[in-house]
């Protein structure tokens, strides 16, 4: 239905979208004992470690192999095995992963080779984990840095004949799923006797909490020997249009069959996923979740009020704009302005005329031309609001200006509820207080009401007024 | 990396004004003062962040990143340097490369993104940064700015500070070279008085200048331009026409006074606005080098009579938290001038400062720490994470100062703690802001939640290792 463009602009303004390598960093931060790094120049590494601890207000293990200009003209071997050997002795990971970056792809650093190399070298390497992901930074954004490391985990760590396990069941989040919405997943397969395994699992690493001691590595997350076993599923549930080429890889390696929910916002999303668990469970759907969905149902009716009609305007990565644009669509608001970061099938289905592959300069300008009454993007969008007047609704990463992001949950009927009550309360703080100028008649009908009025009016006697003497 | 780069990053390695660089030999001068930084166990920005947060505090131009989305789509607008006007600077401007690019080259992109810019913020200059996939490919930002000054008929400067040059510190003496080059002194200001001063190496923020500006203003003393805070580019520009240069922040920009000093003639020195003597020193000095040049020398006493008046508000209002404050242990973990330069204030406070990091510190600033806080100065070179956490845990210290980045080493420990660095939200500089610093420490310290988070769940009490004997 919508007209996908991309921006032609030679300068982009005001930049929606963050890099590849960070969306895959991000991944491998939802792996347990984990090392992420960066190779590339350190500032690739600091970039990245900023945004994400003013997102999470959380330490971030995000290491570099500290390129320069000439190990980069050189090849990056040297710098690649010393991060190896010194991650290895310093922080112990059981898995240093590792994504390229613009530089090193650049020059062509075959780190596949690299790895193998050190590995013959250095056999104490043996005890830990390396795996590797190509994200060269001007191809692609976040979200597809995400896919690719989640697809390279599925088609390279799992062991191909393992026994079945018939509770297990796999789940593959899309990176637009907080901490908050993967407990809430947890808790709703659990809720049908199933097993989940999230890879990754940010709700484990970077879901607030405080660890017993201080650790260089990940706090928690996906353990590799659960990534050895993910052949064992029943069934791969795979939460966002980007998490396609990972669930296809794991069957295809392990033969593990999946089902793709493009969201899980929304009442009929969630019943989808209900249903999808009940079959696989063979269990009736629990009491708890019934009475969850018809508290939806009320909340909806609740919010339609102040959520319909309202012209909205959203700049996202294209499965949260999916599952958040959608959803909204679902409670009768009109997508005015659809601004995205990266390539996605789901965009041309989304229901409005066009989706722009751009920046929150095009966000700005349209939602005004537009004339949006609500902006959602991540919190670079508070300039743009504070330009055009119009409230901002605070979606994605990254959302330096507050607190407790890691547990936002807008997924299953809980979660969908909270995101009704939210927009809806930030609508009704926008409800106009009308003066008397607000409905001025226009020219025409004052021109026609004039023409009828009397060149004299009556005035009427006030009460008390003294009566003339009706005999006069 | 260009000929022209590495002769740059040699001229600024050279640097007369710089004591350990000039007591080194010939050959290690050569060598040039950036550590080889470890892989795998590196923190900390490149050389285009460095360049980036020395330049970007110009509030009035257009600062335009040359390279993939990485380098300005994760990290544009994330800083509180402060703006009395203009907020051009706070807009994120990147040509946002592609793979097309990577393989035919940038620099047809990049000229009309300036184009794009000048058509629709007409600012009074382009700031074009370069970055280290633009620098690989051999993108030549310099001809493309000199074309486009051209084209377009106002300033467009490169910035020549690629992320692989080096680690940030040289990164801010790059975007300095780069005003040194292309701006300094191409305007001729419409005025001049003989209380004319520059402040080099102050970027503003949290608003700090302006906990200092007012006191230059009660004197009578202007500031032409501070580079870079709330700078605005005619002002940097026709800044070789002040009287006298004050450079901030030890030595970050040291090349822009010291070069200020060989062209025009006007001298400088370093001072800090952190600290209450410090700030005194600072206005003494301003006073003295500006009388040294003609301004009249009553100038000096009317200083003196302002640093009487606001130091005894300032030591007031501090001791009101003495009681509190007496005998806690503070753990500094900064870098710079900073190790120094706030420790008379917290001791002056009641508090002891029981470690400070010296990583960032130069000679001087080690010897300074020592002058503060005498011989058995706990000076910390190099702390990991592991251990400030143990010292943290083991209470050792009651609250730690430090930058963002290892908030969480304290706060996990159940420790408070407070920001220093410049991701802070709270303006620290002047008299004011010290006694602003000692209000923020007394608020972390005695807040009671410290209490609350520290006391065990009602499962651990069981636990016979923490029921207290």
């Amino acid at each position: 239905m919508a007209l996908v463009t991309e921006s032609k602009k030679a300068c982009a303004v005001n930049p929606l979208k963050m890099s590849a390598p960070l969306g895959a960093s991000y991944a491998f931060m939802g792996l347990e004992s984990c090392m992420p790094m960066m190779h590339g120049s350190q500032g690739c590494t600091s970039f990245g470690v900023v945004l994400l601890v003013r997102h999470f207000k959380e330490a971030i293990p995000l290491q570099t192999t500290a390129m320069n200009e000439v190990t980069t003209i050189l090849g990056g071997y040297d710098n690649l095995e010393k991060a190896l050997l010194n991650i290895r002795s310093r922080a112990k990971p059981a898995i240093i992963a590792i994504c390229s970056t613009g530089l090193t792809e650049t020059k062509g650093d075959d780190v596949d080779g690299y790895i193998r190399l050190a590995r013959q070298k250095h056999p104490e390497l043996a005890d830990t984990e390396i795996v590797y992901v190509s994200t060269p930074d001007y191809v692609g954004a976040f979200q597809d840095g995400w896919a690719k490391a989640v697809q390279m985990l599925a088609s390279t760590l799992p062991v191909e004949q393992v026994e079945k396990r018939e509770r297990q069941v796999n789940v593959l989040p899309g990176c637009h799923l907080t901490p908050g919405d993967l407990e809430e997943l947890r808790e709703i397969i659990e809720a049908f006797g199933l097993q989940p395994v999230f890879v990754p699992d940010v709700s484990g690493s970077l879901d607030g909490h405080i660890p017993e001691q201080w650790l260089g590595t990940t706090l928690g997350g996906t353990p590799l020997a659960e990534l050895r076993t993910l052949g064992a599923a029943a069934h791969t549930l795979a939460i966002g249009e980007q998490m396609r080429p990972a669930a296809q890889a794991l069957a295809d390696r392990c033969g593990v069959p999946f089902t793709l929910f493009d969201r899980l916002t929304g009442l009929t999303a969630s019943d989808a996923f209900v249903k999808t668990l009940a079959e696989l469970s063979g269990q009736p759907v629990p009491a708890k979740l019934r009475r969850q969905r018809s508290q939806l149902v009320d909340a909806m009716l609740d919010g339609h009020f102040h959520l319909g009609n309202v012209k909205v305007a959203i700049a996202a990565e294209p499965d949260l704009l999916w599952s958040t644009g959608m959803f909204l669509a679902e409670m009768g608001m009109e997508l005015g302005v659809c601004v995205t970061t990266t390539a996605s099938p789901l965009l041309e289905k989304l229901p409005t005329s066009e989706v722009l592959i751009g920046d929150l300069e095009d966000f700005e300008r349209s939602a005004a031309a537009a004339g949006c009454d609500l902006l959602i993007t991540h919190s670079q969008g508070r300039q743009a609001a504070e330009r055009l007047a119009k409230p901002l609704f605070r979606i994605g990463m990254p959302m330096f200006d507050r607190v407790g992001n890691a547990h936002l949950c807008h997924v299953g009927y809980r979660g969908t509820r909270n995101l009704v009550y939210a927009v809806g309360n930030l609508m009704i703080e926008q409800i106009a207080h009308h003066g008397p100028q607000d409905w001025p008649l226009p020219a025409a009908s004052r021109v026609a009401a004039v023409a009828h009025v009397p060149a004299r009016i009556e005035r009427l006697p006030k009460p008390g007024d003294q009566l003339a003497p009706a005999s006069a | 990396m260009s000929a022209s780069l590495n002769a740059k990053i040699a001229q600024v390695f050279d640097e007369p004004g710089c004591d350990v660089n000039q007591a080194k030999g010939e050959k290690e001068r050569k060598k040039g003062c950036t550590k080889q930084l470890t892989p795998g166990a590196a923190a900390g920005g490149c050389a285009f962040d460095g360049a980036k947060i020395a330049l970007q505090p110009i509030v009035d131009v257009a600062h335009l990143v040359h390279g993939p989305i990485a380098c300005e789509g994760n990290s544009w607008d994330n800083r509180h340097s402060a703006s009395s006007g203009p907020q051009t600077y706070r807009t994120g401007f990147t040509t946002d490369i592609n793979e097309f690019d990577v393989v035919y080259g940038g620099e047809k992109r990049l000229f009309k993104a300036i184009r794009e810019i000048v058509e629709k913020v007409d600012p009074p200059a382009v700031f074009v940064y370069q970055t280290c996939v633009t620098a690989m490919i051999g993108d030549d930002v310099d001809a493309v700015c000199k074309r486009a000054s051209e084209k377009f008929g106002k300033p467009v400067i490169p910035v020549n500070s690629p992320g692989f040059a080096g680690p940030k510190n040289l990164g801010n003496k790059l975007g300095a070279e780069a005003l040194l080059d292309h701006v300094i002194g191409t305007v001729e200001p419409e005025l001049s008085t003989p209380y004319d001063i520059n402040i080099i190496g102050e970027y503003n923020l949290s608003g700090e200048l302006w906990q200092v500006k007012p006191l230059l203003d009660a004197l009578g003393v202007r500031i032409v331009s501070c580079i870079s805070g709330d700078g605005r580019y005619n002002e940097i520009a026709s800044s070789h026409r002040a009287r006298a240069n004050m450079m901030v922040c030890s030595k970050s920009m040291i090349n822009v006074a010291t070069r200020m000093q060989q062209r025009w003639g006007i001298p400088y020195f370093e001072g800090s606005f952190y600290g209450i003597s410090d700030m005194s020193m600072t206005l003494r000095e301003i006073a003295r080098l500006l009388v040294e040049r003609g301004a009249p020398a009553e100038l000096q006493g009317r200083t003196e009579a302002l640093i009487v008046a606001e130091e005894a508000r300032a030591w007031e209002r501090i001791r009101a938290y003495r009681e509190r404050l007496a005998g806690k242990k503070v753990l500094l973990i900064t870098g710079g001038v900073k190790s120094w330069s706030v420790v008379s204030a917290l001791q002056e406070a009641g508090l002891e400062v029981v470690g400070t990091s010296t990583k960032k510190s130069t000679k001087e600033d080690k010897q300074k720490i020592k002058e503060i806080m005498g011989d058995d100065a706990h000076m910390i070179d190099d702390m990991t994470p592991r251990e400030m956490y143990a010292m943290l845990r083991d209470a050792k210290a009651d609250i730690m100062l430090s930058g963002g980045r290892s908030q969480f080493v304290a706060l996990k420990a159940r420790m408070p703690w407070m920001d220093i660095n410049q991701e802070r939200h709270h303006a620290f500089a002047g008299y004011e802001g010290m006694v602003t610093m000692v209000a923020e420490i007394d608020k972390a310290l005695f807040n009671p939640v410290w209490r609350e988070v520290r006391s065990p769940a009602p499962w651990e009490v069981v636990d016979p290792l923490l029921v207290e004997a």
